[in-house]
């Protein structure tokens, strides 16, 4: 009895505010719009008992995926956040490696303070995070007055309001996400491997290659998930630095629901990219499941 | 093999000063006297006079407190109550759903996350204001509080739980006086985890608060779409002052105790 309430309890919060509203979802998507307010045609008409249920499915149509692939905004849109969230996430990771590479290095009574430094930016808004960067990159933010300053430039650069912005973006953003699974992967090897390699007569960068990189290849491997599945849906960024030349499905998922209501169409955007999210997913939690038999 | 190279040194201080110059940049331009603000015009704290004179401001910022409080609440109750089932009650029918429903919205983009939600109060007629985000960050930040506590439950010993049934506990008091204990420091962090996500979300509240309930953030999203502002600068510069001190304190607690650790270890060994 006290094993069912224990289980009962955190079961049915997350079927009725998790899995239920993902079923409406999917149901709208596939519903017409009546008039722009809900009921959305078909309505589920139980009392009509089994005839109900099959009028309620019949009536249901791809109306809304066909849409979206008649515009070219939609899949131009999902293939710009595949190729930002890509190129961001290899960016993070040429930026986040030498950052975790340099932690697992540094003197061991350094360390915990290092590591509260990386973290510290996360307990951080995330909005203000981004919105710092609005002053820096504008074409009269800091960056151009010193560049303007230091006479590297005669006329400002414009940087906010392009992809260029949204990259930085992202790789201030999610860089925590990147440098602490390969720091922690970094942290775990052992120092010996490299000194019995310099003793037998390798150089230190292909023991860097041969020995590092492979040890600490499950961090990375992570770390790149880590970016790569939340920049997809990313919303924040490209609307605060991106500016309207940015596309990024996020983004057009929030406008069509609040700018254009059209729900149905927005509930189609949604389930094409949740489509596309599985694999990545399904990639990183057997990257995971990997990692952790090798542990034991 | 720790030492400090060049190289390390180089690029320890490039990332820090990159993650840190913004922030500080900021800060700095919040105490700017003038109106624009990449223009530095002498030192001044008008415009945190004007941000704690600004009533929408206040009203938000206590919303977003209430809701933050109630949601990490109950988020780690259910959360732990998650744990528990996750690591402990073995085998039952929908097993794999559980754990399906507790990982997947970890990864979920908050977009689809909102926009199922606000269908489902639509849906069933749910008037929105604070309880609908409330309800809403419930159910995301209670699978991040489960994540924290299971990882913790795997390591614990349950022979420990089992010598208490066995001196004559009953199973609610062998919880609350072995259990509870050993993993608070995990129930604790989850609960600092929800309280946080639960602050800094724009995108889940915008979808599921309607016109009656503005929290913080999306008064911050309302006033930066149009540019800096000033008292945003002042206002982002409070916030991560608070986190700031949170973060630090926390952590140097966390030495202490294991600093105290050691010691009684070593005393331990030496008696």
């Amino acid at each position: 009895m006290r094993r069912f309430a224990l289980i009962a309890l955190p079961y049915a919060w997350l079927l009725a505010l998790f899995l239920v509203p993902f079923l409406i979802v999917l149901k709208i998507s596939l519903s017409d719009i009546a008039l722009a307010i809900p009921p959305y045609t078909p309505t589920l008409d139980l009392s009509e008992g089994w005839q109900g249920i099959k009028a309620f499915f019949s009536a249901l149509d791809f109306e809304n995926f066909r849409f979206l692939t008649t515009d070219d905004l939609y899949w131009k849109s999902y293939i710009s956040s595949l190729q930002i969230a890509l190129v961001a996430t290899v960016i993070t990771l040429f930026v986040g490696y030498p950052i975790a590479y340099g932690m697992a290095n540094a003197p061991d009574h350094w360390r915990p303070t290092l590591m509260m430094l990386v973290i510290l930016p996360f307990w951080t808004s995330f909005l203000i995070r981004v919105y710092s960067w609005m002053g820096i990159l504008s074409t009269e933010g800091y960056l151009n007055q010193l560049l303007l300053g230091l006479g590297l430039i005669s006329t400002p650069l414009t940087i906010l309001n392009t992809p260029t912005a949204v990259y930085i973006g992202i790789v201030y953003t999610y860089l925590p996400f990147m440098i602490l699974p390969i720091y922690s992967a970094l942290e775990r090897m052992d120092g010996s491997l490299l000194e019995a390699a310099e003793d037998l007569g390798c150089s230190r960068v292909k023991a860097f290659w041969l020995i590092t990189v492979p040890l600490s290849k499950t961090g990375i491997i992570a770390g790149c998930f880590l970016v790569f599945i939340p920049v997809i849906g990313e919303f924040v960024i490209p609307s605060l630095l991106g500016g309207s030349q940015t596309l990024m499905i996020g983004k057009v998922l929030w406008e069509e629901f609040f700018n254009n209501r059209d729900w149905p169409v927005a509930s189609a955007v949604a389930v094409v990219l949740l489509l596309i999210l599985i694999v990545p997913i399904v990639l990183f939690q057997m990257n995971e499941q990997k990692s952790r038999e090798a542990d034991q | 093999m720790r030492r400090l190279t060049w190289f390390n040194a180089t690029s320890l201080t490039l990332g820090f000063a990159f993650l840190y110059l913004p922030m500080i940049i900021l800060i700095v331009y919040s105490f700017n006297e003038s109106k624009l603000v990449t223009v530095w015009a002498g030192f001044s704290t008008k415009w945190y006079g004007t941000l704690l004179s600004n009533q929408s401001f206040l009203d938000a910022a206590w919303v977003t407190l209430k809701v933050a409080l109630a949601s990490s609440t109950v988020a780690t109750i259910l959360g732990t109550m998650a744990a528990l089932v996750l690591v402990r009650a073995g085998r039952f029918y929908g097993r794999t759903l559980f754990s399906g429903m507790i990982y997947a919205p970890l990864v979920m983009p908050e977009v689809i996350t909102g926009l199922s939600l606000l269908l489902l109060f639509i849906g069933i007629g749910l008037d929105r204001g604070i309880f609908t985000i409330i309800l809403a960050h419930t159910t995301f930040s209670m699978c991040f509080v489960s994540v924290v506590v299971s990882s913790r439950l795997v390591t614990f010993d349950r022979s420990l739980e089992e010598a208490a049934l066995d001196l004559g506990c009953s199973h609610f008091d062998a919880f609350r006086l072995v259990t509870l204990p050993i993993i608070a420091p995990a129930v604790i962090s989850g609960w600092l985890l929800a309280f946080t996500l639960s602050l800094d979300d724009l995108v889940i509240a915008s979808f599921t608060a309607g016109p009656s309930a503005t929290t913080l953030p999306i008064k911050i999203w309302s006033s930066i779409r149009l540019g800096v502002s000033p008292e945003i600068n002042a206002l982002s510069t409070i916030m991560i002052g608070i986190v700031a001190v949170g973060v630090i304190t926390a952590s140097l607690i966390t030495k202490r105790a294991s600093l105290r650790q050691q010691a009684d270890e070593r005393a331990a060994v030496h008696a």
